[in-house]
């Protein structure tokens, strides 16, 4: 559960300080799949970093699955993304040199997961991301965008985290492949009841998901659940 | 981070980039395997020369008439044949200093020799028969001298392999029995010595020896020596044998004063160490030399790992995003570095070791690679890739997973 109280991101240029992010406050509970929308320089992809355990709020408090996670330093901070955040980039941001199960499997180095277990845990992580297995051991460079992006949706789940955060995922994807991805997810919010949150721009996008947190200049203007 | 899944990270990402990493290996290789060449060569050449210097005799101990005037300056020869040294000191060194094992008498002069339509100038040496065991002369041919020839003045003379050669060519037969003239006295050969090689201060293979009775009455015409041969009993007693013997000679020619000896007196242990002690300078600024091709070669590391870092700046963002901590960014820059200079060193030590053996094989002089420089050399690398690639891992760790993340 994800817990934001009065949060704000001020950035200090010389004299002038921006506020990226003002007084934000929401809750999205275990399970749902939310969309965070505006147009860009919003402070969506701010407000991203903050949930994503990037970075840390200027003042404010945001609360993970009940922890405090505004006041935490860089390497707990690391702990954080590692144990309950996954990753879904725009640019996908594969290891192009590695196959496309050790791409998957990565996260699961740093958590020190022994290795017999990691092939396991990817391969079954690739099938919920809808990949097929003949793609497994190909290099990431080899694949087309749709495939690269689902094997960041499984490198995303991989860690079996609690909430994963996907940056435009579809921002360098053609509408069909786009849409392949976004059922992707929605089948990983049906299925296996994960918590999703999807930054994007696009209103199309935004209405795959169950509900829309809209921003405007740094602040929340509008959040508001899709009845379908 | 496990150790085993920080080598096959490493790994990968030298792999990668293959052309770049081995460049920067060959700065290190270079580096490395020609401070191992040039210790060796120093090395080999410092054992030569002292093995050269022992094999004139051990324990040996040199005395000579004349005046040492300063350090290391020996009073011209001119005077040498100066009336000094005599039998009798000899005797009297043999007889009171227990520490002595056995002397040689030595008077010496360059003379013009001749064979059959062939002559050449060299060193003889009037001396005993003892001089064979002090100074090592071994005896290829025929025999040294014999106390006899000393008791007869025979006109007997052992020559060495260069003599020879300049006298009666290389290739001749046997010439045991003929004769040699010694400024125009007929000497029958009785022996050959055997080579010696070049000790770098005299050749010991150009020279002849004749009985000293004989040298003394046909070619000198006095009886004083020009040096006196000692052989002490052992190493340790060295320095106190030198300092019996100086008294006593002092004593023996009424100087009290020991600035004002009319004689010097050379220990072989301090030729030794003083030969040593230039050969070591000589490699340590050889070594010296080598070092910096290495330090350039460490640059050549920190300059890729700078480069590498930035080329990965999206890389790092992802690591973190995905749960590195700093630690484990840092690590895996430093060790990359430390993987590139440690096959570095390998492989500089393979090729240090090589031009080493090629140098003895074409002996141009000895070597000897010690395993001491070969650990030394490896440490040397692992260092110098924790030194150079500390600073970009430091900057790769520093960097920010939102900056890394938006790098283009």
């Amino acid at each position: 559960m994800i817990e934001c109280k009065n949060i704000s991101k001020i950035y200090q240029s010389g004299d002038e300080s921006v506020a990226a992010v003002k007084n934000a406050c929401f809750k999205i509970e275990d399970g749902e799949f939310v969309a965070i929308m505006g147009p860009s320089g919003s402070g969506k992809s701010t407000l991203m970093h903050i949930l994503g355990a990037l970075d840390v709020p200027t003042s404010g408090e945001y609360f993970l699955d009940g922890k405090n996670v505004s006041e935490l330093s860089d390497d707990e901070l690391a702990d954080i993304r590692k144990n309950k955040i996954g990753f879904v980039f725009q640019s996908f941001n594969l290891l192009l040199r590695a196959t496309v199960l050790r791409n998957v499997a990565l996260p699961l180095v740093y958590a020190n997961v022994p290795e017999e277990e990691r092939e396991k845990k990817a391969r079954e992580s690739l099938k919920n991301a809808g990949l097929d297995e003949s793609h497994f051991f190909h290099l990431s460079n080899q694949l087309s965008g749709g495939q690269m992006q689902r094997v960041a949706i499984a490198r995303a789940l991989v860690n079996n985290p609690s909430l994963i955060l996907a940056d435009e995922p579809t921002g360098n994807l053609d509408t069909k492949t786009g849409e392949i991805v976004l059922e992707s997810f929605q089948k990983l919010n049906k299925e296996q009841h994960r918590t999703i949150i999807i930054i994007t721009h696009e209103r199309e996008v935004a209405e795959h998901t169950d509900r829309i947190i809209h921003l405007r200049d740094g602040e929340i203007v509008e959040d508001l659940k899709i009845t379908k | 981070m496990k150790a085993s899944d920080l080598l096959k990270e490493t790994y990968l990402a030298l792999v990668a980039n293959k052309a770049r990493s081995g460049l920067t290996v060959l700065g290190i290789v270079i580096g490395i395997g020609s401070v191992i060449a040039m210790v060796a060569i120093g090395q080999g050449a410092t054992s030569s020369i002292q093995s050269k210097i022992q094999s004139l005799g051990s324990n040996l101990i040199s005395v000579r008439s004349g005046a040492q005037r300063g350090p290391g300056y020996q009073i011209s020869s001119g005077r040498g044949s100066a009336q000094i040294l005599t039998e009798d000191d000899m005797k009297a060194i043999q007889n009171e200093i227990s520490l002595v094992q056995s002397v040689a008498p030595e008077v010496s002069s360059r003379y013009q020799v001749t064979a059959k339509g062939t002559n050449t100038n060299t060193q003889v040496v009037g001396t005993n028969p003892s001089y064979s065991t002090i100074k090592n002369v071994e005896i290829a041919e025929g025999t040294f001298l014999l106390d006899q020839n000393i008791k007869n003045m025979s006109k007997v003379a052992v020559l060495g392999p260069s003599v020879r050669d300049d006298l009666f060519g290389e290739n001749a037969a046997s010439v045991i029995g003929k004769t040699i003239r010694i400024n125009n006295i007929e000497f029958k050969i009785i022996g050959i010595t055997k080579e010696k090689g070049d000790s770098g201060m005299n050749n010991q293979d150009d020279i002849i020896y004749i009985p000293l009775s004989t040298a003394q009455r046909f070619l000198i015409g006095n009886s004083y020596l020009s040096t006196i041969d000692i052989q002490i009993i052992d190493q340790d007693s060295m320095t106190l044998a030198q300092e019996q013997i100086t008294s006593l000679l002092l004593s023996r020619h009424d100087i009290s004063d020991s600035t004002k000896a009319d004689f010097s007196i050379m220990n072989q242990a301090d030729i030794v160490e003083s030969a040593s002690s230039i050969t070591q300078t000589l490699t340590i600024l050889l070594a010296a030399i080598a070092g910096i091709s290495l330090v350039v070669g460490g640059i050549g590391i920190m300059n890729m790992m700078l480069t590498t870092v930035t080329e990965r700046t999206r890389e790092i963002g992802l690591r973190k995003a995905i749960g590195a901590k700093r630690s484990d960014i840092s690590t895996q820059f430093l060790v990359e570095a430390m993987m590139l200079t440690i096959i570095g060193g390998i492989v500089g030590i393979f090729f240090g070791w090589l031009a080493a053996a090629i140098v003895s094989k074409l002996d141009i002089t000895a070597t000897k690679v010690s395993p001491l420089s070969v650990i030394l050399a490896f440490g040397v690398s692992a260092i110098i890739g924790i030194v150079f690639g500390y600073y970009p891992a430091k900057k790769a760790a520093k960097l920010h997973p939102i900056e890394t993340l938006r790098y283009e």
